[in-house]
């Protein structure tokens, strides 16, 4: 059994940025850990720029937004083991392995939760058919092509619209792939825009919404797969299914915060977001445990990851060097079109501006984003379109916070203008 | 005196074991690249106690003695098995009767401990039980079992007492040579066999109708399941049946070993006995009748589905014994309950035949097999002992089942061991959680390139034509 102040547990952008603001904030205990054999997480695969807009005011790609946190972090000094996984926390003790430690305890003062989200496969979504080989999620397909230089196939339908999907239309047709149809679920992408006109509109490649995969055909390998446009809800419609010819199918359906072991640990999950709920420090429901990143909630943007696991990062430091009086809360409900709103909880006892993220259930136009407190408008932002696909946020002044610690109850939800 | 066996399913892996205690050579010919790729990989795992066999038929005898051998048979071949127990559900009062009936066949078929319990009763046990089921025969003697966890244990230890496996031979022809049999496969090798015996699952009648005048058929009899993550698995812990039906002992809610539940499996007789592709209606009525028994289940549980084909046999009985030509045993037609009654099956078998045969038993022969190592369910301690003796067992490669790099090692090199993911995944578990291979799958082709020498877009999913990747990026 060792001892660390502040274990963060994910080596990824999320981690990295945590470990550098905590370090920024005065704590020097810093370990982390990374179960890959590098850090820098899920941007070592994604090759393709766009990463670092916010952050760094300039387009890099995964690796080099990657690169730039691991300077700062290796700059500090901070120590990281990879290739090292997690296998439980209990009692704010995390066990973990490695080829050249073996199996380690390490009692924290501290956790930063900074594990990422993982893919939904194919049997969560149901899709009836073969199990030949071909059917990949688009983020293994991803690691095959990008990492490991392998090509998955050269006939693709991509089921799903969410970025990686929409990234990996692209990525398969330079290299000579040809993507014949990328399948949506819903009336409405899940990725950003950005990524329908630049990966499928600038390439010819098919978009078709309310369609679904209902059977994928082969014995050894993918043959083709059978589209069918789905009715208002989401059911395949009789009669229209289509058989494309493919080997290959790529699914992009969702992404979940991966939250086995805070689960395991009891710490309190959101049934909408999967991620822990937190309050506006980002802690969990088990004191001195913080969430940021994937784990806590899916972002789209990189830029959004590091600033909230900065946030995070220098909670867990103020944490460590404080001690926790934890004040009561005031909860943040969503509703009329608000999904969730993070963080769910607002400490009374505290003080300055807050920053609200938050996803929508549909599209809507001509809206705006309100904070209802005590059935008074406190804050509200105008927006022209929100859509699942892109996150939102809502800023709070710090007299408009105040007001909101004062409040008994609270609300973020969509209004019209 | 040489034995060919056709097919290693869990059937013919039990009896190439079994039959490896005597003075013969034997080989088993097998058309897919490893052990339990047909229906003993795709079955409910159940040690079934015993009541539902009709009192006199084989399928009766061999279940019971069957059950009986798996405490000591686990232990010897280091194989998972639990008595869990199970219920056999009752949604009408009508129909108690028909559960009591199901009681007496279960005794005169000597299962022992029956109890009928009210739906109170097996709720205090059950929770997540629906509120509809009003009684239940209760069965503690009933069993959950890894079905290719089982098979693979047996050819292990088939192989480590002499017997050889061959791969990719699918045969094609059965004919005469003087005294011998001889056995063609597809890619034209031949085998010659004092005996041969018949273990080819739901192609037991086409290996029979080769030889023999006398005709078989058997139907592939469809079952369709689905698996739930393991975060669901508190909805059953023991075997739950609802009231069986002519096909089948209907939708069962059971755990698995490897601690997840299944769903399933749906009963539809179908032509093609190689198809195995589930269906959305079959999916559907899996999951739709499990909800009668279990009414809280969550779709969002499920994690993956599969699809598995009984072997039924028209006479509706196994058939098992000497055909009626010269230089064929037939063990086929053993569908539900003969994962359970495989134990013995083999055992009667492998005797019969060193009997007819006047084999002696082997002074030599080997009976235990060390079970592969288990990372996510050692204590700390071993899990340092086993990493300080090889640093592979501290590397985790799949995260959901916590699978390390030093397990799929060993399920590679033991003989005969795993060749492609799929053989992986059933040796280990790695890539059968929740993420279904998504971050795992391109460690595990790296390992088995490196361990089987080949080029890692030669690594295949199941065999031959089911390459993971076309090629390399240009």
């Amino acid at each position: 059994m060792m001892d660390k102040n502040l274990i963060i547990v994910g080596g990824g952008p999320a981690g990295l940025a945590a470990a550098k603001a905590a370090y920024d904030a005065g704590e020097r205990d810093i370990l982390i850990l990374e179960r890959e054999d590098r850090a820098g997480g899920i941007l070592n695969q994604c090759i393709h720029n766009g990463f670092g807009l916010h952050t760094f005011k300039e387009e890099l790609t995964g690796p080099e937004y990657a690169a730039r946190y691991e300077r700062e972090v290796a700059a500090r000094g901070i120590e990281i083991k990879t290739g090292t996984t997690v296998l439980s926390i209990a009692d704010k003790t995390v066990a973990c392995v490695n080829a050249e430690d073996g199996l380690t305890h390490y009692r924290a003062k501290a956790i930063v939760l900074a594990c990422g989200c993982r893919e939904r496969p194919r049997g969560a979504i149901n899709i009836a058919g073969c199990r030949a080989a071909g059917v990949f999620s688009a983020g293994t397909a991803q690691k095959l092509i990008n990492i490991d230089g392998l090509m998955p196939g050269k006939e693709v339908v991509i089921l799903g619209s969410g970025d990686i999907g929409l990234i990996m239309a692209r990525r398969m047709t330079f290299q000579g792939a040809k993507v014949k149809a990328v399948i949506e679920l819903m009336p409405y992408s899940s990725g950003l825009n950005r990524n329908i006109v630049q990966c499928l509109q600038d390439f010819d490649i098919p978009l078709r919404f309310s369609h679904t995969v209902v059977a994928i055909n082969g014995k050894k390998r993918v043959s083709s797969v059978v589209v069918a446009a789905v009715d208002e809800k989401l059911r395949p419609i009789a009669g229209t299914e289509e058989e494309i010819a493919c080997d290959t199918l790529l699914l992009s359906v969702g992404l979940l915060p991966e939250n086995e072991i805070a689960k395991t640990y009891g710490i309190e999950l959101s049934p909408v977001t999967g991620g822990a709920i937190v309050d506006d420090a980002l802690m969990t429901s088990k004191e001195g445990v913080f969430a940021c990143g994937n784990v806590l909630h899916v972002h789209d943007l990189v830029d959004f990851v590091s600033e909230e696991s900065e946030r995070a990062g220098a909670s867990a430091a103020a944490y460590i060097a404080r001690g926790g009086e934890l004040s009561d809360c005031v909860a943040i409900g969503a509703k009329d079109g608000v999904r969730y709103a993070v963080p769910q909880l607002v400490r009374r006892g505290g003080e300055g501006a807050l920053g609200f993220k938050m996803r929508v259930g549909k599209v809507a136009k001509d809206v705006k984003i309100v904070l209802e407190c005590d059935g008074r408008e406190v804050a509200s932002r105008r927006r022209q379109i929100v859509t699942p696909g892109e996150m939102e946020t809502l800023t709070l002044t710090a007299a408009q916070a105040q007001i909101l610690r004062g409040a008994k109850e609270a609300v973020i939800r969509l209004a019209e203008v | 005196m040489q034995i060919v066996i056709i097919g290693a399913g869990v059937i013919g892996c039990a009896v190439a074991r079994e039959l490896s205690r005597y003075d013969a050579k034997i080989v088993v010919l097998e058309k897919e690249d490893d052990v339990a790729c047909g229906t003993s990989k795709a079955n409910s795992g159940v040690v079934h106690a015993g009541f539902d066999a009709k009192p006199g038929s084989q399928k009766a005898k061999f279940n019971v003695l069957g059950n009986a051998m798996f405490d000591s048979l686990s232990a010897e071949l280091g194989f998972s098995f639990r008595r869990n127990g199970a219920y056999v559900l009752c949604f009408s009062q009508e129909d108690i009767p028909v559960l009591e009936q199901l009681a007496v066949q279960g005794g005169r078929n000597g299962v022992k401990q029956l109890e009928i319990h009210t739906g109170a009763k097996i709720r205090e046990r059950e929770k997540y039980v629906s509120d509809q089921v009003v009684a239940g025969l209760w069965a503690p003697t009933s069993g959950i079992v890894s079905p290719y966890g089982m098979t693979i244990a047996y050819a292990e230890n088939a192989a480590a007492n002499g017997v050889e496996f061959c791969f990719c031979k699918q045969v094609s022809s059965l004919g005469y040579r003087g005294a011998k049999t001889v056995v063609g496969c597809l890619d034209g090798s031949e085998y010659e066999a004092d005996l041969v015996v018949n273990c080819a699952g739901v192609h037991g009648d086409d290996v029979n109708n080769m030889l023999c005048a006398d005709k078989l058929q058997i139907v592939a009899r469809k079952g369709e399941y689905m698996l739930l993550d393991k975060t669901a698995s508190q909805v059953a812990s023991a075997t739950l049946f609802q009231l069986p039906t002519k096909k089948g002992k209907g939708i069962l809610v059971v755990p698995t070993v490897g601690g997840n539940v299944m769903l399933g499996p749906t009963a539809v007789d179908v032509d093609d006995k190689d198809c195995t592709d589930t269906t959305r209606e079959g999916l559907a009525e899996a999951f739709d009748k499990a909800c009668k028994t279990v009414p809280s289940l969550s779709a969002k549980a499920v994690i993956t589905q599969f699809t598995g084909l009984r072997a039924h046999l028209t006479t509706g009985d196994f058939e098992i014994g000497f055909a009626p030509c010269k230089g064929l045993y037939n063990v086929v037609g053993i569908e539900s309950p003969g994962l359970t009654a495989s134990p013995a099956i083999a055992v009667e078998v492998a005797s019969e035949i060193s009997r007819a045969y006047s084999l002696a038993k082997r002074s030599d022969f080997v009976a235990h097999r060390d079970a592969p190592p288990c990372f996510a369910k050692m204590t700390d301690d071993e899990r340092a002992r086993l990493i300080a003796a090889d640093p592979l067992y501290g590397k985790v490669v799949c995260r959901c089942e916590t699978i390390t790099e030093g397990e799929i090692v060993d399920a590679i090199r033991r003989t005969p061991g795993a060749k492609d993911l799929d053989g992986i995944k059933r040796r280990t578990r790695a890539g059968m959680g929740r993420c279904q291979g998504g971050f795992c799958t391109p460690r595990i082709m790296e390992i088995l390139a490196r361990e089987l020498g080949c080029d890692i877009t030669e690594v295949t999913k199941s065999g031959k034509g089911s390459e993971i990747v076309i090629g390399r990026v240009e």
